[in-house]
């Protein structure tokens, strides 16, 4: 479904993010990119969802190459890829119902069908009396949960989040691992890039290991072992 | 197509309603680019205007001997009214000439007296004439020098004048030419005060801008919103600044008009009060419009 094929990316020659990096992900796979902080992890979730280009090699998305796609294109990949960040990424003035609904109406869909699936996606979450708040007005661990709807709504084949929990407390980090496990039960793919030891040691789920832009161990199911 | 136009326009309005302050402070500024716009360009047609009467205000005189006769004199006016440097010309007969004279004279007792003494009429008929363009008054002067007329014209002001209305002349280039490159670098500079406005407005949304296209949004998705905004922002400065000109030309017109009578500001709005509203408003949409559409154009490289 997702295959990283010799990926490099060189930001210059002191930063080296990635270098040759190959593995794949299969359909409702449930993987965890762990590595200290520099390790690639970001730059390799940024890469999937082409916020950036690699240096070298082929990245392939439902046997697609996207470093091929024209530029107008790329809403299509993003479309069908639901992204969760460290800092949430919410649009300050829309609310949490907004801040969902926008990612169905960049897709062309019905009011109806927005209406429908924004309710049902928010009560999955928990935060249906949270829908007209502003992200200003909501904790750390609403925000994320807003952002997973968010990356959810519009049914994506896979979710790729980059240290979800890395803002939040242990409480509401334990309440998003719940809901990703939970989505990738109902059939998403989960890339989950993480340096959360616990987490990584409680999932019992696939892991690869980054070190210094490289895959120092693919295992599943995988341990936190970092040298 | 329908469905996410009206889903662009209705967040523009949104985001202009939740960004208040930031809807102000870009509307007020876009209002000053505006008043400054309008103020150059009814200055410049002040200063048109001033300049144009004072040009009015040079013209040459031929003053004809005293035995020339009538005949000659409405020829020699209807070639000069052929040429084409010439606009206007004014045939002053003897006659007119000293009822002008009296006119002039009415409380002198001895003047008028001493002219009734005489036995024949002492003024000379004259044609006054008003060039097209000031410039122009050489090129009349020595079709006036020629051999055919030198026998019944007595003398032309030109040639006494010619120090003063050649100084006239620069001034009027001069200012013409300062006025119009004052207005134009002051009217640049309005805009580049407002564009930077927008550009710092869309500056402090460059993350929002990020977030939208990673998650799916396509550019124009992106980019309606704030032209949508940009097209508000220009319409209502627009509207601001027509209230405060029509109040500040009324206040001022009245006070211009004591002073130079030729200009009338508030007749020149009256008649031209739907272009000025269309140009200025137009004005404002492409300031807006073009101020968010090259500030947001970097942003959208995602």
């Amino acid at each position: 479904m997702i295959r990283f094929e010799n990926v490099s990316k060189i930001y210059n020659s002191h930063s080296v993010a990635l270098k040759s990096v190959t593995f794949e992900v299969g359909p409702r796979e449930f993987v965890s990119v762990v590595g200290r902080s520099g390790a690639g992890k970001s730059t390799l979730l940024k890469l999937l969802i082409a916020e950036e280009k690699p240096t070298g090699g082929k990245i392939f998305f439902n046997k697609q190459n996207i470093l091929q796609m024209r530029f107008n294109q790329l809403p299509f990949l993003r479309r069908q890829i639901g992204a969760v960040f460290q800092d949430f990424k919410l649009l300050p003035n829309k609310t949490a119902y907004e801040n969902v609904a926008f990612a169905m109406e960049v897709a062309g869909k019905s009011e109806r069908e927005i209406k429908n699936d924004v309710s049902k996606v928010l009560d999955l979450v928990g935060l249906k009396d949270k829908a007209g708040n502003f992200p200003g007005e909501l904790s750390g661990g609403e925000k994320q949960r807003v952002a997973i709807a968010r990356a959810l709504v519009h049914r994506p084949s896979v979710i790729v989040a980059d240290e979800p929990t890395g803002n939040l407390d242990p409480i509401n980090t334990w309440d998003i691992i719940r809901l990703l496990i939970k989505i990738n039960e109902l059939g998403t793919t989960v890339i989950l890039a993480t340096h959360d030891k616990e987490i990584i040691n409680a999932l019992e789920r696939r892991v690869v290991s980054l070190e210094n832009g490289t895959v120092v161990r693919d295992e599943n199911p995988g341990r936190y072992i970092l040298s | 197509m329908f469905i996410t136009l009206g889903r662009i326009i209705k967040s523009g309005l949104i985001n202009f309603w939740r960004n208040g302050w930031l809807s102000t402070a870009t509307v007020l500024i876009m209002t000053v680019a505006l008043i400054t716009w309008t103020s150059v360009f009814l200055s410049n047609v002040v200063l048109t205007s001033v300049l144009d009467v004072l040009a009015e205000k040079v013209d040459i005189s031929v003053y004809f001997n005293l035995d020339a006769k009538e005949p000659d004199i409405l020829a020699l006016k209807s070639k000069l009214e052929s040429l084409n440097e010439v606009a206007n010309v004014k045939y002053v007969s003897m006659n007119q000439a000293l009822e002008i004279f009296k006119n002039r004279h009415k409380g002198d007792d001895v003047l008028l007296k001493s002219i009734q003494e005489l036995d024949n009429n002492p003024l000379e008929a004259s044609l006054n004439i008003l060039a097209k363009d000031s410039a122009q008054y050489a090129v009349v002067a020595s079709f006036l020098n020629q051999d055919q007329y030198k026998n019944i014209i007595s003398k032309v002001n030109y040639t006494e004048n010619k120090i003063v209305i050649d100084r006239l002349n620069n001034i009027i280039r001069v200012l013409r030419e300062s006025g119009l490159a004052a207005g134009l670098v002051l009217a640049f500079i309005a805009f580049l005060v407002a564009f930077n406005t927008v550009r710092l407005a869309i500056y402090s949304s460059r993350e929002e801008i990020t977030v939208m296209k990673l998650v799916g949004a396509s550019n124009w998705f992106v980019r309606g919103p704030f032209i949508v905004e940009g097209i508000l922002h220009g319409v209502i400065a627009s509207a601001i600044s027509f209230m405060v000109i029509i109040p500040g030309v009324g206040f001022l017109g009245p006070k211009l008009f004591n002073f130079l009578p030729e200009i009338n500001l508030m007749n020149y709005i009256g008649n031209n009060f739907w272009p000025l509203l269309l140009f200025q408003t137009l004005g404002g949409i492409v300031l807006g419009v073009f101020s968010s559409w090259v500030a947001i154009r970097q942003y959208l490289k995602v």
